[in-house]
């Protein structure tokens, strides 16, 4: 087997050969039936634009945000590490927002009024109290390890 | 090829800016033992939530022409009738399917942070086989993300995409499916080599002050990294402590005692308390059901033998009546265990003659909807549990769920045990 000429470069832990190839087609080959079932589909558009959102969403939008966010955070340097105490809480609460944001949101109200019968009003609230929590457990462990280095020292 | 190699020393000299110089990656963390660890993960656990989805497909009853979408092909598991035993059996898949679904989602965040700088490699393609593969990975994460986003919106009502989530969300399984099983393939040794390059027992002695970048050529490590602002350990801590608190958040939605710690999600709020205090799946008021048409009225139309059978409310509870403790569980992913009373739907099978039905079809005085009616298979109609509940927990049905009748049937999906019903029909043939 040929080694890429590239592969002085960034060395591949495979190479790409006529099996990849056949791997890949054979891959495609499914997904095009699959894609052959909506093609008639009048919401296909919707789905399309959808799916390429997804593709892209953490890797051009999510990413770049949280980067930004973590890069002002670890600006800040004292002797036991702050950033995770601060990062670590954030990220627990980043992480509840963008997976129950519709509720916290109230998104979709009225189907979510006649699927239960209530309302998403509890939602925010109870966000709002998870991430007061996971901040301030997180500052006093940080006080904790504060103290305890001092005594030690 | 000549055309190849000049192509690609012209696209090397013109590399852009941005995150498409190698500098740009500073964490010490990012390198192939990471990704693999992560990838392990998900090649573990996500064939779960694949295979958990198809099976929820064949629970809808494909053969009555009830499950979304109509025509697959031959892209779908073997098909096969879908037991009514164990009557927890549709409450276990599914709350696999949603709950390993949701605690996932962290593992796949971290993997794709893990690998982003392979996006903005240069030159963008090396070969028609790397264009092809990058092609798959851009089916593979789209995919991943698009069952994630409408899987997540679904079970929190928020209809956002305007589609059918049925439809998009199995043909993105499946486009899903054959990219991650091409990346698996080829993948694959790269991963093992991967794992097998540290030690997990060194890795989790390492601490921050220790933690260096994987010292293997690779384009997943950082050419200037930054010292480590936390261990590779860490890291793994935090992924996992996501996926834990995610979990710790949803499990109630489906174990009845853990229910107080389900927060964010709909189903961990209760509608009042006593015997019918368990969530709803569709409200009376939403399915249009009024008081005249639940009032003393009201007969249940039995068919399917020579002449119609018309039971009212009294003469139903005279019959024979069956306590049976079964869940109720959704396509959503949360269900919910209660002791239902009424008469077994195979005595009201034998009341019109039909002894030994082959299939049933339920309506409910629900007019409309695409769940004002369900078919039965036979196993389902015979099951000496299947019931046509009037009672709850010792009480008559609220209007909610589904006075002055409704069917219950074990390891059913949750919307076929039709409410407020109508009538039952009862065949000799599937």
């Amino acid at each position: 087997m040929t080694r890429h000429p590239d592969s002085t470069q960034h060395p591949e832990p495979h190479a790409h050969g006529p099996w990849h190839a056949g791997v890949l087609l054979a891959g495609f080959a499914v997904t095009t039936y699959a894609v052959l079932h909506v093609l008639d589909d009048p919401s296909l558009p919707g789905m399309l634009t959808w799916f390429l959102a997804a593709a892209v969403a953490h890797d051009l939008v999510l990413f770049p945000a949280y980067a930004a966010a973590d890069r002002a955070i670890t600006r800040v340097d004292t002797r036991i590490p702050l950033v995770n105490h601060i990062r670590i809480p954030l990220l627990a609460s980043g992480l509840l927002l963008l997976m129950f944001l519709p509720g916290i949101l109230r998104r979709g109200a009225d189907t979510f009024h006649t699927a239960t019968g209530l309302t998403q009003d509890a939602f925010l609230h109870r966000w709002l109290l998870l991430t007061a929590l996971f901040l301030t457990t997180s500052a006093a462990l940080y006080a904790a390890r504060v103290l305890l280095a001092r005594r030690s020292s | 090829m000549a055309v190849d190699s000049r192509l690609t020393r012209w696209l090397r000299a013109h590399r852009p800016g941005g995150p498409f110089r190698p500098e740009a990656w500073r964490s010490p963390l990012r390198g192939p033992w990471l990704t693999s660890v992560l990838g392990l993960v998900l090649l573990v656990a996500l064939p779960v939530v694949v295979v958990t989805g198809l099976l929820s497909y064949i629970a809808y009853g494909p053969q009555f022409g009830q499950a979304i979408p109509g025509d697959i092909g031959w892209l779908s598991l073997p098909w096969f009738e879908w037991p009514s035993r164990p009557s927890w059996l549709y409450q276990l898949t599914q709350g696999l399917h949603v709950g390993l679904g949701l605690v996932l989602v962290p593992v796949v965040l971290a993997k794709l942070w893990s690998v982003l700088p392979r996006l903005f490699a240069w030159p963008p393609v090396r070969s028609a086989t790397h264009l092809l593969e990058r092609v798959s990975v851009l089916l593979l994460v789209g995919s991943v993300l698009f069952e994630i986003v409408t899987g997540l919106l679904n079970i929190q009502y928020d209809y956002a995409f305007g589609f059918s989530f049925y439809t998009a969300h199995y043909w993105g399984a499946w486009v899903f499916i054959a990219a991650f099983a091409t990346h698996i393939v080829i993948k694959a040794p790269a991963m093992v080599r991967a794992l097998r390059s540290r030690s997990v027992r060194a890795e989790l002695r390492t601490t921050r002050a220790d933690t260096r970048p994987e010292p293997v050529e690779s384009g997943l490590v950082a050419t200037a990294p930054t010292p480590a602002t936390i261990s590779r350990r860490g890291a793994l801590g935090v992924v996992a402590g996501g996926s834990l608190l995610v979990g710790a958040l949803t499990v109630g939605q489906t174990v009845e005692w853990l229910r107080p710690l389900a927060l964010l999600v709909p189903r961990g709020l209760v509608p009042g308390d006593g015997p019918n205090g368990f969530p709803v799946n569709r409200t009376a008021t939403a399915a249009g059901i009024t008081a005249a048409d639940t009032g003393p009225e009201w007969t249940l139309v039995l068919l399917g033998g020579r002449d119609p059978v018309t039971l009212d409310r009294a003469r139903l509870a005279a019959l024979p009546q069956h306590t049976a403790t079964l869940p109720i569980a959704c396509v959503e992913g949360w269900s919910t265990t209660q002791d239902w009373t009424g008469v077994r739907l195979a005595d009201l099978a034998r009341l019109t003659g039909v002894d030994i039905p082959a299939s049933a079809h339920v309506r409910s005085l629900e007019r409309g909807g695409p769940f004002g009616q369900a078919t039965l298979q036979g196993n389902q109609v015979t099951n000496p549990d299947a019931l046509l509940a009037l009672r709850v927990n010792g009480a008559d049905l609220s209007p909610d769920h589904g006075y002055p009748a409704r069917v219950i049937v074990p390891a059913l999906p949750g919307v076929h045990n039709t409410k407020w019903v109508h009538s039952i029909e009862f065949r000799r043939t599937p």
